[in-house]
């Protein structure tokens, strides 16, 4: 990992307001420009520039050898992404949603996930495979899926979540540094405004958020550190994505005095972060976009009981999407938003 | 069940029932062999086109079988490679050397030193020839009957064996099952056991070579079986497309543990005819001919060099023994078809074509034979300095949770912790 130039903060460095679209194509193009052996490459991500335009200038920019297209073959692309990764090349493959990304499972699960172990380090597959996830676009049960939990589950990925423009930028940039294998799902919700939940009401632009100040040049969010999105005493809330935006509005609304932890990475989890909040609140609400049995979800709510079940004055309390596919035309009655989280809410601290 | 829509043609039409076919082999134990329906083209008459044709100048070469070694021994046709007696030698050593390894290594297993283990017997040709023709840093990635291009690029046999038995000088730490080799420093990658999966490596590494300028090219190996794995047709998708400088090694030793070839395609065409479906060069050639197989990677490695592009080429042979330790070919297939095989094994090919130019003995093959089964009982008996399986000398025991992760990240740590608290009640003699 290059250590050369430090992070920098908000504080002192030069800063821009940028959507999350931008702040990715901004640490593509940064990690393009420093570093020689990053190549990008995914379906319509050359000429065209992605279809959410994250790679948008790229290849005219760095050139064909450096950003082109590939055939629709996400086994193909995940599988020459280890070829590369075994010559030395640092590759940031681009799944064009991650409701497809299950053609190259087998290349993550089985080989990416496992040549540092299976080789005792002779191999290794320092990739960074982003992919659009979630729903809320109405994109159907093929666009709007949230398979985070299927990559938590395998042992030798790294999966990462941002939820700001400015967590996207950095986390990205130390994604494509790490040299293990990280799933790195963008919530597509959130590309171009944070969402509070309320499908109903006027969208809004990153512009008016403060975390879509993003500083000019290099800096790096180390992977596995949570971040505090709202100190508060009554209840801890675990969420990631675009989530975090709703249990931010939700919470508000009922005038709740919340700790809103934004998970960021979910392998490694930021236990510490975890555990010192829940042990001070006593109540732990964990939320995610993603069917419920066997979600990622589980596993928090099961470290939060072994961890820190002396502190809890309530059982924990988990709102998720539901077990069916993402109805298309139902897509609002699927997510949960408001209703179901402040739901939650009243039964945790049982003012309902 | 939804019922079916109405129409007069769904049922009591007068259309004939449509019939499932499931493929047959030609033999089953006990049945005489007919090979007489495998078309073996004479050595020497199959036209060598310019290494840098166009694709479809080799797809006819791709329904023929590229042979050199003629039934008097003879090397004759164009595609000759014309190699010294000295290379000649220096490759029947390493097929017998080989050979012998596997030989001891199967009896090790069956001796209770390891596992698992899997002979190239009969196919040795279609890897150590190719390694000869190639690079030595031109990057193999290898399906699991690859041993020969490690003996054959000099890896050492005592660090193979120490793999095999997974003992506590094994390079993997005792992880992989035996044969699984990884050896960078011989440009050979790690194995997986998952099939195919090898091959879009393989063209993402001549990708990055061809994207940085190198002059190195990259091979990979899949079954006949395999071969219907959506990773081979990835790679053969991505290789046309990019023009990668790969050359895919398709072995077809007609099984796929106990299922022949057919139901890998082998009935309808050959496995080189579809490269002209990808639009990539192809080549089928007698891949228990030594020279034949030289030849044909040598031209295909040149093409590459050359920005020319990938070649997949079918090695036709025959796994004459057992898919693994842990299969027994007796009970699927007829033991007559290793004796009648009409492409007769690589090594006695080779060694007659030897004898044919003067340059070798009956008496000079004894020796050899003495040589190398002496080196490999000599690695073995080092080897196992180093333990056998299940007989103590394992890997640390931490290692076990090391190399997940480049850092061992806290839930790792705890687990490891569980793992050394269980390991003092279960093993409290046990010294690192």
């Amino acid at each position: 990992m290059s250590t050369e130039e430090g992070p920098v903060s908000l504080r002192d460095a030069p800063t821009r307001r940028l959507g999350m679209i931008e702040a990715i194509n901004e640490a593509l193009a940064l990690m393009l420009e420093r570093d020689p052996d990053v190549v990008i490459f995914g379906e319509d991500v050359g000429y065209f520039g992605g279809v959410f335009r994250a790679t948008a200038g790229l290849q005219e920019r760095f050139g064909k050898n450096r950003v082109f297209d590939t055939p629709i073959n996400e086994c193909g692309i995940i599988g020459i992404a280890v070829g590369m990764g075994a010559y030395g090349l640092r590759p940031v493959p681009e799944i064009q949603f991650a409701d497809y990304i299950y053609p190259g499972f087998d290349q993550l699960a089985s080989e990416a996930a496992r040549l540092r172990y299976r080789s005792a380090g002779e191999f290794i597959a320092p990739m960074t495979v982003r992919a659009p996830y979630g729903g809320g676009i109405f994109g159907g049960q093929t666009h709007s899926q949230s398979p985070e939990a299927i990559f938590t589950h395998v042992a030798g990925l790294k999966t990462v979540i941002p939820s700001t423009p400015h967590d996207a930028k950095g986390l990205l940039i130390a994604a494509i540094e790490d040299d293990d294998p990280v799933i790195f799902f963008e919530p597509k919700r959130i590309y171009n405004g944070p969402f509070d939940g309320y499908y109903d009401r006027p969208a809004r632009a990153w512009a008016s958020h403060p975390d879509s100040e993003v500083p000019e040049g290099y800096y790096s969010i180390p992977l596995g550190k949570a971040r505090i999105v709202r100190e508060g005493e009554a209840m801890t809330v675990l969420a990631y994505g675009a989530m975090v935006h709703v249990a931010e509005a939700v919470l508000a609304e009922k005038g709740v005095d919340a700790e809103i932890i934004d998970l960021r990475t979910l392998v490694p989890l930021d236990i510490e972060a975890v555990e010192k909040s829940v042990q001070k609140t006593g109540h732990c609400l964990v939320i995610h976009e993603a069917t419920r049995t066997s979600g990622f979800g589980g596993e928090l709510v099961a470290l939060v009981q072994e961890r820190c079940f002396y502190s809890l004055e309530a059982p924990i309390e988990r709102v998720t999407g539901f077990d069916t596919p993402y109805p298309h035309s139902l897509e609002w009655a699927y997510f949960p938003g408001p209703v179901r989280i402040g739901e939650a809410v009243d039964r945790l601290l049982g003012t309902g | 069940m939804a019922k079916p829509p109405a129409g007069p043609s769904r049922r009591g039409g007068n259309l004939p029932p449509l019939s499932l076919h499931v493929p047959e082999p030609q033999s089953r134990p006990g049945d005489a062999v007919d090979y007489s329906h495998l078309a073996i083209s004479r050595a020497g008459e199959q036209p060598r086109p310019d290494e840098l044709c166009e694709p479809t100048e080799t797809h006819p070469l791709c329904l023929d079988l590229i042979r050199v070694l003629d039934d008097e021994h003879h090397a004759v046709g164009p595609w000759d490679p014309q190699l010294d007696p000295e290379t000649l030698r220096r490759m029947l050593r390493v097929m017998a050397l080989t050979r012998a390894f596997d030989d001891r290594m199967f009896r090790g297993q069956r001796q209770g030193k390891t596992s698992f283990y899997m002979k190239c017997t009969g196919e040795e040709a279609t890897s150590i020839a190719l390694a000869f023709a190639l690079a030595d840093d031109d990057m193999v990635f290898p399906s699991y009957r690859q041993q020969g291009i490690l003996l054959a690029r000099g890896c050492s046999m005592i660090e193979m064996i120490n793999q095999i038995y997974s003992n506590r000088a094994d390079r993997l730490k005792g992880r992989q099952l035996p044969i699984m080799y990884s050896a960078r420093d011989y440009n050979f990658f790690t194995i997986s056991g998952n099939l195919a999966t090898q091959c879009p490596q393989a063209v993402g590494w001549a990708m990055a070579s061809a994207i940085k300028g190198d002059s190195r090219i990259a091979t990979c190996y899949v079954g006949e079986g395999s071969s219907s794995e959506g990773d081979f047709h990835a790679a053969m998708t991505f290789a046309a497309v990019y023009n990668a400088p790969v050359i895919i090694n398709l072995v077809n030793n007609q099984y796929a543990i106990s299922s022949f070839s057919g139901f890998a395609g082998s009935e309808r065409t050959t496995f080189a005819a579809r490269a002209a479906g990808y639009g990539i060069a192809g080549l089928r050639v007698d891949g228990n001919d030594a020279l034949a197989v030289y030849a044909a990677a040598q031209w295909a490695a040149n093409r590459a060099r050359a920005n020319h592009g990938p070649t997949l080429i079918e090695h036709f042979t025959y796994r004459a023994e057992g898919h693994s330790t842990s299969d027994d070919p007796g009970v699927y297939r007829s033991a007559r078809e290793r004796e009648e095989w009409p492409l007769g094994d690589p090594i006695m090919r080779l060694k007659r074509h030897l004898i044919a130019l003067g340059e070798w003995s009956v008496e000079q093959h004894e020796v050899m034979d003495r040589e190398v089964a002496d080196q490999v009982r000599t690695a073995n008996k080092e080897a196992e300095k180093n333990g056998t399986l299940g007989h103590g000398l394992h890997h640390p025991f931490h290692t076990m949770f090391e190399d997940v992760y480049a850092d061992i990240p806290w839930h790792l740590e705890e687990q490891a912790e569980q793992a050394m608290r269980e390991r003092r009640i279960k093993w409290p003699d046990w010294e690192e």
